[in-house]
């Protein structure tokens, strides 16, 4: 018998040839370190999260060095900026195109409550199309707030249950948004 | 050489089309965006293509309108400061200090040289920071990445300075109407001349990269053009304008905050296309590297703000003790202080062109009007006839050197 | 940088003898800025004359500006306008009233009118005749009322989150 560790919080027992851990702590783990975001970068919140890419906050090295920009491809959807009711259907689109797992980012003030622009043409939070997971506060949030939430993205990816998607709430609630779950 | 070979593909493909007329074939749609990674913004442009060259093109924007002018008219003065930043996000000091001047041309209040010096190496630091994007960017659309990581590490360094002014990375809201908020502390110097020493060698490295590079110039020249006399009908300012031919700079034709002290020349194009828009950018950093040692060399002694107690919030040690700092701060706070009433226009040259604000006072807490003049939005119309004729990789390049941003775009 | 020549009294001079049948109304010298009301049917004639004869050939901004008190002078149109080469700028306005709100385009003589007269159109509902596409811009075309005008109001008026009494409304 070999012996018992633990390798990125995922309780391994290590012998000859073999690995002994859970099937769901192995995927949660592979699939939060290897996250293909899709920056919907809209406005002032993009710049920020352009630096949080550079080499100075670096998201490389949490695994998100190749950005998807095709939604088919893409895990995390990363909505940075003012989302105005003339693009509301667009982001809706986008989000309906990523296949399942798929997450959502909420970066700014803008992204997930409207911020300052309480306005006629401003969508007050896109939280009224598209499910999101991790909201992230400030104007613009400084690069380690948006870390800190990709660090909670991480989180919700490692401990979800595979069973989760095909649940009847989860596609009650994404009914609730009208997304069309089997389609596209 | 290489400008010939390019001219010579571009005409051969002229003529094989129009003599093969047996060629049957239908024209096709192509939708640019608005979500598309090339297009840094969110811009929607329909293209009519017949194969890789571009005929005609339709377009969309206003997806991020966000309502500026009427919210303009529900803010006090001081607080608009917080909605130009997010005018041109990447040099929002240049937005607010243009505001500041236009509310301090309103009242008729005099700032000390000081301020102005200030204000002169701020917006010359939000400039070098917007045409290091913009640069950096063309670089990325033609493949060039590596020159985007390196730049943006420089541009951590300005955003530094602007966190010890002021205490925001991006969204400075830097102004206040009067002067600064705080003078300058040591650790600004020390950093501003950190910068000024480390950063001409990373830019020359880049510069290195790209200038003289075959690859780049066949990529860049005459692709976009733009002749000067369609630039200024389309009324186009700023380093696009500039890289067409016309030497118009708002700092030199109506100077404002003691530009008229400093010593710099106004780098003009030929062509108005993407390589001398690349080019007449570098060169503005340079100049503006040089306009900050020239401000730094003779920076005034002086307070950081000039005596106007009806606008300017009084040092909080005062509002304590004294009535009157206590009745200022009270009414600045609440917004309830009387503007005479009047209608000004004031420009300064953004990183884009001539920003503008046309406001007109009626004697109340908030605007009557707010107008931006915003240069990207007036500039972006010309989209289609300088793309036309090209082909889509072109098309996409010459969008990214017009520096499009879509904070100022959609307003 | 020098103007030579191009003095607000010199121009306005000008302007009164050329078009004297009404055309000029009044004149404001805010700020050091000559601004100029006329008639809005002549606004083509006097900005061509303006661009080719005077050399003010650089159209900076289009506005509009909504008086509601005003009885048959509701919208003003501002057109802002510099010589580049005379370093010369003027400005202006022809009052509208809200039955006839209606304008000659200047598409014809700046093609930098275009986007500028499609954000006063949907932002005011001011009609420029002879305008290439005169259609909304920035906000959705679907929207059936023109936000800017004074009796709108700034939120959203459908939304049902937002209590007004704590906003101070």
């Amino acid at each position: 018998m070999g012996k018992v560790t633990f390798d990125a919080k995922v309780e391994t027992i290590d012998g000859q040839g073999f690995q002994l851990t859970r099937l769901d702590k192995v995927i949660g783990a592979a699939r939060a370190n290897s996250l293909w975001p899709l920056p919907f970068a809209t406005s002032c919140c993009g710049i920020e999260f352009m630096a949080t890419m550079g080499s100075n906050y670096d998201l490389a090295r949490f695994g998100m060095e190749r950005m998807s920009f095709s939604p088919r491809q893409a895990d995390l959807l990363i909505v940075a900026g003012t989302i105005s009711k003339k693009l509301a259907p667009v982001l809706k689109k986008v989000y309906e195109q990523m296949s399942e797992p798929r997450w959502v980012l909420s970066v700014g003030a803008c992204a997930s409550s409207g911020g300052i622009f309480d306005t006629y043409s401003v969508l007050q939070g896109i939280d009224r199309v598209i499910p999101v997971d991790v909201y992230v506060p400030g104007c613009p949030p400084r690069p380690e707030q948006i870390i800190d939430g990709i660090m909670n993205i991480h989180e919700m990816v490692k401990n979800e249950s595979l069973r989760r998607r095909n649940a009847p709430e989860y596609k009650e609630m994404l009914s609730t948004f009208n997304i069309d779950v089997d389609g596209e | 050489m290489s400008n010939e070979v390019n001219k010579d593909l571009r005409e051969d493909y002229e003529i094989d089309r129009l003599s093969n007329e047996t060629i049957d074939g239908d024209l096709a749609t192509l939708n640019l965006g608005p979500t598309h990674p090339a297009t840094h913004g969110i811009f929607e442009n329909i293209l009519t293509i017949d194969g890789e060259k571009i005929l005609d093109a339709v377009q969309t924007v206003g997806y991020i309108h966000r309502a500026f002018e009427k919210i303009a008219e529900r803010r006090p003065y001081n607080q608009i400061t917080t909605l130009t930043d997010r005018l041109n996000y990447c040099s929002s000091p240049i937005n607010n200090i243009g505001w500041c001047l236009t509310m301090e041309k309103l009242i008729g209040c005099e700032v000390p040289k000081k301020v102005d010096y200030m204000r002169v190496i701020i917006m010359e630091l939000a400039r070098i920071n917007d045409h290091l994007i913009c640069n950096s960017v063309v670089g990325v659309d033609t493949g060039a990445l590596t020159g985007f990581t390196y730049l943006f590490q420089q541009r951590e360094a300005i955003y530094e300075l602007f966190e010890e002014v002021c205490g925001a990375r991006l969204t400075t809201n830097m102004c206040r109407i009067g002067g600064f908020e705080r003078d300058f502390n040591e650790t600004f110097y020390k950093k501003l001349d950190a910068f000024l020493i480390n950063f001409p060698k990373v830019f020359n490295e880049f510069d290195s990269l790209l200038s003289r590079n075959r690859i780049f110039m066949d990529r860049t020249i005459g692709s976009g053009p733009i002749s000067a006399e369609r630039a200024l009908e389309y009324s186009f300012s700023g380093p696009n304008l500039r890289a067409a031919g016309v030497d118009y700079d708002v700092r030199v034709m109506n100077p404002y905050c003691s530009y008229e002290d400093f010593d710099f020349i106004i780098p003009v194009g030929s062509n108005g296309d993407t390589y001398d828009r690349f080019q007449v950018r570098q060169e503005e950093i340079r100049q503006s590297l040089s306009i900050i040692k020239q401000a730094l060399a003779k920076m005034p002694e002086g307070k950081h703000h000039a005596d106007v107690p009806e606008f300017y919030l009084p040092p909080k040690e005062d509002v304590y003790e004294n009535m009157e700092a206590l009745i200022y701060h009270f009414k600045i706070v609440m917004g309830e202080t009387p503007v005479p009433v009047g209608e000004i226009y004031s420009s300064v040259e953004g990183g884009n062109g001539e920003l503008g604000f046309y406001m007109i006072s009626d004697g109340g807490r908030s605007p009557y009007r707010l107008q931006f003049r915003r240069p990207c939005f007036i500039y972006y119309q010309a989209y289609p006839e300088m793309i036309k004729g090209q082909t889509i990789s072109d098309a996409v390049l010459t969008l990214s050197s017009l520096n499009v941003i879509a904070g100022e775009l959609d307003a | 940088m020098e103007n030579n020549g191009l003095t607000n009294d010199s121009l306005y001079t000008q302007l009164e003898a050329k078009f004297s049948d009404n055309t000029i109304s009044s004149r404001e010298d805010q700020f050091g800025l000559l601004t100029v009301e006329i008639s809005s049917e002549k606004i083509i004639e006097v900005i061509k004359w303006l661009k080719e004869e005077k050399s003010i050939n650089y159209l900076t901004l289009i506005g509009a500006v909504h008086y509601p008190e005003n009885e048959g002078r509701e919208y003003a149109v501002v057109y802002h306008l510099h010589s580049l080469t005379e370093n010369f700028r003027i400005r202006l306005k022809a009052f509208l009233s809200k039955n006839h709100l209606s304008i000659a385009s200047l598409t014809t003589l700046f093609v930098g009118a275009n986007w500028m007269e499609r954000e006063t159109f949907d932002f005011y509902g001011v009609n420029f005749k002879g305008h290439p596409n005169m259609k909304r811009i920035l906000n959705e075309d679907s929207m059936d009322y023109h936000p800017m005008r004074k009796e709108y109001q700034l939120e959203d008026a459908t939304r049902e989150d937002k209590d007004d009494t704590y906003f101070g409304r």
